[in-house]
C-alpha cells in the first residue's frame, strides 16, 4: 500500500533582491508500508525543503507547486500535504499521521521541562489519554517503546546523554502512530555505534505498517537499513534504486551517485570534483554536468528521469567485469 | 614537537574528565584520537590548542613548556595552533561576512594590512569560492561555513591543525574535499595534526596512526610505549 506519493514537488524561494532559490525541483517518488527509502545528498542540495514542504513546515517566502499525498486511514480520502492548510496540517498532520524524528534532539526538546512532561503533553494531545494514573501509564508505555529507561523519565533534555535525548525525540515521533515517519538527518553527529543503533531502532519502528523516509548525508547509515535510495542533487533526483544495487553491485548508474560512494573513506576517499551549483544560478541543463567527467553538448539539456535515473551518459554495468574490485568494497555490509 | 604529558582536565577538579593522559606529535606527524562520544578527547584537543587550563600536567611546544592557556596564552605559542571544530555554526560570529571570518586571525594579531587579499587566497585554497565571501554564515551551508572555519585555522600558517571532529556534520563528499585540503596543507608546510573523531575508518584513512582513547593513560605514552603497527589493528590477531 502506497503511503506517501510525491508527483512533480517543486519549492521555490522568492528572494528580495536576487533570483529565486530552487530548492527543490520537480521531485516524484512513491513511499509503501513497511518500506524505508533514504534520501541522500550533499548538504545545500534541498533535502531538508523537502522534509519542510512534507511537513507544511515552509518559510512565507516559498512557492510551492505539484503534491504530496499522503493516504488516509481505511476508506478516508488523501490528504496532499502541499495543498493543506495550516490548520489541517496541525490538527491532523503533524504527529498524528507524520511523524519527525527531528535533525538535533538537543534543539528539538525544551529545555526547561523533562522527558516525562514532553510525553505526557504529546500522549494526551495525540491519543486522547485522560486522568492521571492512565496518562502515568501511557507515557512509560511511550518511553519503554524505545527503552527509554524509566529512571531517566524525570531529567531535563540536558541531563541526557546523545543517545538518550535521540530515543527521548524518537519516542515523541511514535507517539500519534503516524504511518509516515520522516526522519530529518537522525544521526548527525553521533558516534557509529550510536548511529547504528538509532538507524536500527528507526528500521524497528517502521515495521511493516509504517512508511520510513530517511533524509541524511550519511551514506553508511543508508546502506544499513534503507530499502532504496534517492540521491538529490541541486534540488532533483538524479537516481532512485534499490539499495542493495546501490550500495553493492552494479553500483549507482549516475556519475554523481558514483562520485559520493568514492568520496567515502573506506573506498576511494576522493571528492567529487567541482562544487555544487548555486541555487539561485542553475544551469539550463544537467545541474552536474559542470563537475562530470562524460559531459557533452547533450547535457545542455535536461536529462528527464526515467526508469529511476536522470542522466544522458550513465554508467552501465561492466559485463565483462573490468572493475571487479568494485563489488569487494560495498560499505556498512 | 607537541607533548602533551600527564594532563589531568575537566571542568569540576573533583571529577576531572581528561585524567593523567598522555600523548605525544612527533613533527610533521598526524595523529588520530579515537573515542566515543562523552569520553573526553574533545577537552584534550582544547588543552592540546591551549584553549582550556589543565588542572594539572603540562603541554610543551617545541620543546617550550606553554606559558599560559586561552587568552593569557602568549601570541607566539597560540598562532602555532589552528583549530576546527565540529559544529561550524557554534564557531563562527553570524554577523561576520566569510571574508570578514576567515581574515579575523590576521585583525586579532595586529596584521591588517592585506587582509582581505590573503582571505581570498586561503578561501580559493579551501574550495570556498570568492561569490560566497560576502554572505555570512546562514546564507551558507554547513559544509561551505566549515571551509571557511578551516580557511580561518589555515591564514595564520599553523604549526599545529587541531581538528575536533571537523567532518562530523558533513557528507561524504565534502569530507573527502576538507581532509584533501588539511593533507596538500600539512605536505606543503610540514604542519603536525591531531584529528579528533570517532570514525576509525576515517582517521585510520587520514592519519599516520589512530590513537585509542581508552588505551591513553598514566602508563601509556602515545610514543614511548606506542606498539608496532602491526599490533594496533584489532583486525590483526
Amino acid at each position: 500500500m502506497t503511503v506517501l506519493s510525491v508527483r512533480g514537488l517543486t519549492v521555490r524561494f522568492r528572494m528580495r533582491e536576487s533570483a529565486p532559490v530552487r530548492a527543490v525541483t520537480d521531485v516524484s517518488f512513491d513511499l509503501a508500508a513497511g518500506e524505508c527509502l533514504a534520501l541522500v545528498g550533499e548538504s545545500g542540495c534541498g533535502k531538508s525543503v523537502l522534509a519542510s514542504a512534507l511537513l507544511g513546515l515552509l518559510p512565507g517566502n516559498a512557492e510551492t507547486a505539484g503534491s504530496a499525498l499522503l493516504a488516509g486511514a481505511g476508506d478516508d480520502p488523501a490528504t496532499d500535504l502541499i495543498a493543506a492548510d495550516e490548520a489541517i496540517l496541525a490538527r491532523t498532520v503533524r504527529g498524528r499521521r507524520v511523524g519527525l524524528v527531528p535533525q538535533s534532539p538537543a534543539a528539538h526538546l525544551t529545555p526547561v521541562r523533562t522527558v516525562r512532561a514532553h510525553l505526557t503533553e504529546t500522549v494526551r494531545r495525540l491519543t486522547g489519554t485522560r486522568g492521571r494514573d492512565a496518562l502515568r501509564t501511557a507515557t512509560e508505555a511511550a518511553a519503554a517503546r524505545v527503552s527509554f529507561p524509566a529512571g531517566h523519565l524525570d531529567r531535563h533534555p540536558h541531563e541526557l546523554s546523545g543517545g538518550l535525548a535521540q530515543r527521548a525525540a524518537t519516542a515523541l515521533a511514535l507517539v500519534g502512530d503516524a504511518p509516515l515517519l520522516l526522519a530529518d538527518e537522525p544521526t548527525t553527529g553521533l558516534d557509529r555505534d550510536l548511529v547504528d543503533r538509532t538507524v536500527d531502532e528507526l528500521r524497528r519502528h517502521t515495521g511493516a505498517t509504517r512508511a520510513l523516509l530517511m533524509i541524511t548525508h550519511d551514506l553508511a547509515a543508508a546502506a544499513r537499513i534503507a530499502d532504496r535510495v534517492a540521491v538529490m542533487y541541486a534540488g532533483r533526483l538524479v537516481e532512485i534504486a534499490e539499495a542493495d544495487a546501490f550500495f553493492g553491485t552494479p553500483g549507482p548508474r549516475h556519475p554523481y551517485a558514483r562520485g559520493l560512494l568514492d568520496a567515502l573513506p573506506e573506498r576511494a576517499f576522493r571528492p567529487v570534483p567541482g562544487r555544487p551549483p548555486e541555487l539561485a544560478a542553475l544551469p539550463a541543463g544537467c545541474a552536474f554536468a559542470a563537475r562530470c567527467a562524460h559531459a557533452d553538448t547533450a547535457c545542455a539539456t535536461q536529462p528527464p528521469l526515467t526508469g529511476g535515473l536522470a542522466c544522458h551518459h550513465p554508467h552501465t554495468a561492466p559485463a565483462d567485469l573490468v572493475h571487479p574490485p568494485q563489488a569487494a568494497e560495498a560499505p556498512g555490509a | 614537537m607537541l607533548e602533551l604529558l600527564s594532563l589531568t582536565a575537566g571542568y569540576d577538579r573533583r571529577a576531572p574528565v581528561v585524567r593523567d593522559v598522555t600523548l605525544t606529535l612527533a613533527p610533521g606527524e598526524a595523529v588520530g584520537l579515537l573515542g566515543p562520544s562523552g569520553c573526553g578527547k574533545s577537552t584534550l584537543a582544547r588543552v592540546a590548542a591551549l584553549l582550556h587550563r589543565p588542572d594539572s600536567g603540562r603541554v610543551v611546544i617545541d620543546g617550550e613548556p606553554a606559558r599560559g592557556y586561552r587568552h593569557r596564552a602568549p601570541r607566539a605559542q597560540r598562532t602555532a595552533f589552528g583549530v576546527v571544530f565540529q559544529q561550524p555554526r557554534q564557531s563562527a560570529d553570524p554577523r561576520l561576512r566569510l571574508a570578514d571570518l576567515i581574515a579575523e586571525p590576521l585583525r586579532a594579531t595586529g596584521r591588517p594590512e592585506g587582509a582581505a587579499d590573503k582571505a581570498a587566497e586561503t578561501a580559493d585554497t579551501v574550495g570556498l569560492g570568492s561569490d560566497l565571501l560576502g554572505r555570512r554564515p546562514h546564507e551558507v551551508s554547513d559544509g561551505q561555513l566549515q571551509r571557511a572555519c578551516l580557511a580561518r585555522a589555515l591564514i595564520l600558517r599553523p604549526r599545529y591543525l587541531v581538528c575536533d571532529e571537523m567532518t562530523a556534520m558533513l557528507d561524504a563528499s565534502t569530507t573527502a574535499a576538507l581532509v584533501g585540503v588539511v593533507e596538500e596543507y600539512r605536505r606543503e608546510t610540514g604542519a603536525a595534526l591531531l584529528a579528533v573523531g570517532h570514525d576509525r575508518v576515517l582517521l585510520d584513512r587520514w592519519c599516520d596512526r589512530t590513537v585509542e582513547w581508552s588505551e591513553l593513560g598514566s602508563r601509556h605514552d602515545g610514543l614511548a610505549t606506542a606498539k608496532p603497527p602491526a599490533e594496533q589493528s584489532p583486525s590483526v590477531r
